[in-house]
């Protein structure tokens, strides 16, 4: 029996697959994806063999880059990463969790000296069991991923 | 050949592998033996209490004095153009960094040191960030321990009181365990050691146990490290109710090893009785002079090749 798509094919750029059903809002708020004015197609809920249910997203003319990628991996550390040209996957990769993230997420203990100073936040990432945990370069604290309200 | 520590920022405990910490405890027991007034001659070392601590500021601007440097700075931040002006503390660092030959500094906020290594052209020592570190107090723990144990190796070593939110108590903690000891940690539910510390310790599968009372464990010690209990952190019935579980008194040390030894970082409010000062096991005031020489060693090696390059 022919599969039937059930979120449109595009023509180029990236079909972000295997997101937990939930994250995907998450993920396009987080990236801002709907800010560069293309076209984007969300499939919430969609069914999946490993993962029971699981979100999708396709972004027109847009292709994540490697630092883009691995952010994405504190969302959906098993997303895979599909590069759309001519209707056809010319690249598919993994996502993998980056060992540092600077610059992008604000650090919960409020009195942390990043928040007063103008230097970018950096955390480093740990895994923890099935999670993850992100320990301040600067107060040293570790945090879970509840914690920031970017991932929330 | 460089010493490990030469123009080195000492920001946190676990920044200091377990040869440059017993090359800081060896220094600091050579300098006590045999004094160094000249080592800093000509050296200018500044001062930056961004938040007032009289025992801290004092200790460490003595042991300039005591090496024969200079110092400049100021006591408390909130009294300094620093403060009123609203200048980051990324351009104070530049600026008195290009004062100094080195700089030792206390702030409000965690990491504020960890940020002042990383603009600063001179080293840095941290002399407490918020609640995070006070790297210093744990090495002149570590000297004084080592003073009166002969040894770090493999010591059994209590912790008694406010765990939670104790900074000396977690980095000791972190130092110990490099040099195998045993941990018994002694505090109310409340205050007991977070969980990122008995995680690391899990990690490195590190003994420790956690108990209820002094009594259950003191006779078994090499060192007993006392905390205050902060009654402010319970209502009065709770505080009454626990406290005496937490307070030590003379008469529970009648059967005690002989090289048992009491620390306590100071101040002290009532968790030792005055009786225990003149037991042979108080050794907290030694260990507060201590703080001297454990600073003179951390600046003589960050400051020169003298002692590290033998």
């Amino acid at each position: 029996m022919k599969k039937k798509l059930q979120v449109e094919a595009i023509a180029h750029g990236t079909v972000i697959d295997h997101v937990p059903a939930g994250q995907g809002i998450k993920i396009l708020k987080f990236f801002q994806l709907s800010a560069a004015q293309e076209r984007i197609t969300v499939g919430l809920n969609l069914p999946s063999g490993e993962q029971q249910q699981k979100d999708l997203i396709k972004v027109e003319n847009t292709v994540f880059d490697e630092n883009q990628a691995n952010q994405l991996a504190l969302f959906a550390p098993n997303a895979t990463i599909n590069v759309i040209e001519d209707f056809e996957v010319v690249r598919k990769f993994h996502v993998s969790t980056p060992e540092q993230v600077k610059g992008v997420f604000a650090c919960p203990n409020s009195n942390c000296i990043s928040h007063n100073e103008p230097i970018d936040s950096n955390f480093y990432v740990r895994h923890q069991q099935q999670d993850i945990k992100l320990k301040c370069h600067y107060c040293e604290k570790s945090f879970d991923r509840s914690l920031f309200s970017e991932l929330d | 050949m460089n010493n490990p520590l030469y123009q080195k920022h000492i920001i946190s405990i676990p920044d200091l592998s377990r040869q440059e910490l017993e090359l800081i405890v060896d220094t600091a027991q050579s300098i006590k033996q045999q004094p160094r007034p000249e080592l800093l001659k000509n050296k200018v070392v500044a001062s930056c209490f961004f938040e007032a601590s009289t025992r801290t500021r004092l200790s460490f601007e003595t042991a300039v004095q005591r090496l024969g440097g200079s110092v400049i700075g100021f006591a408390d931040g909130g009294n300094t153009s620093l403060g009123k002006k609203g200048e980051t503390l990324v351009d104070s660092v530049k600026v008195i960094s290009s004062y100094s030959d080195a700089f030792f500094m206390r702030h409000p906020q965690e990491g504020a040191a960890r940020l002042a290594s990383e603009f600063s052209s001179v080293p840095v020592v941290n002399g407490g960030d918020g609640s995070n570190q006070h790297p210093t107090q744990t090495l002149l723990d570590l000297f004084t321990i080592y003073e009166t144990q002969g040894s770090l190796e493999g010591l059994k070593v209590a912790f008694v009181g406010d765990l939670k939110y104790g900074r000396t108590v977690h980095s000791l903690t972190q130092a110990l365990s490099l040099f195998g000891c045993e941990f018994y940690f002694i505090a109310p539910k409340a205050l007991a050691m977070p969980d990122y510390i008995i995680e690391e310790l899990n990690e490195r599968e590190i003994t420790y146990s956690l108990h209820d009372s002094i009594e259950e464990v003191v006779n078994e010690l090499d060192i007993l490290y006392m905390t205050r209990v902060q009654k402010e952190r319970f209502d009065e019935t709770e505080y009454q109710h626990m406290k005496s579980s937490f307070i030590l008194r003379a008469n529970m040390l009648e059967q005690v090893k002989d090289n048992l030894k009491i620390l306590h970082p100071l101040p002290r409010v009532d968790e030792i009785t005055t009786d225990v000062d003149t037991t042979p096991y108080a050794y907290y005031f030694e260990q507060a002079e201590n703080g001297v020489y454990a600073r003179q060693a951390l600046l003589a090696l960050i400051m020169t090749n003298e002692f590290g390059a033998q």
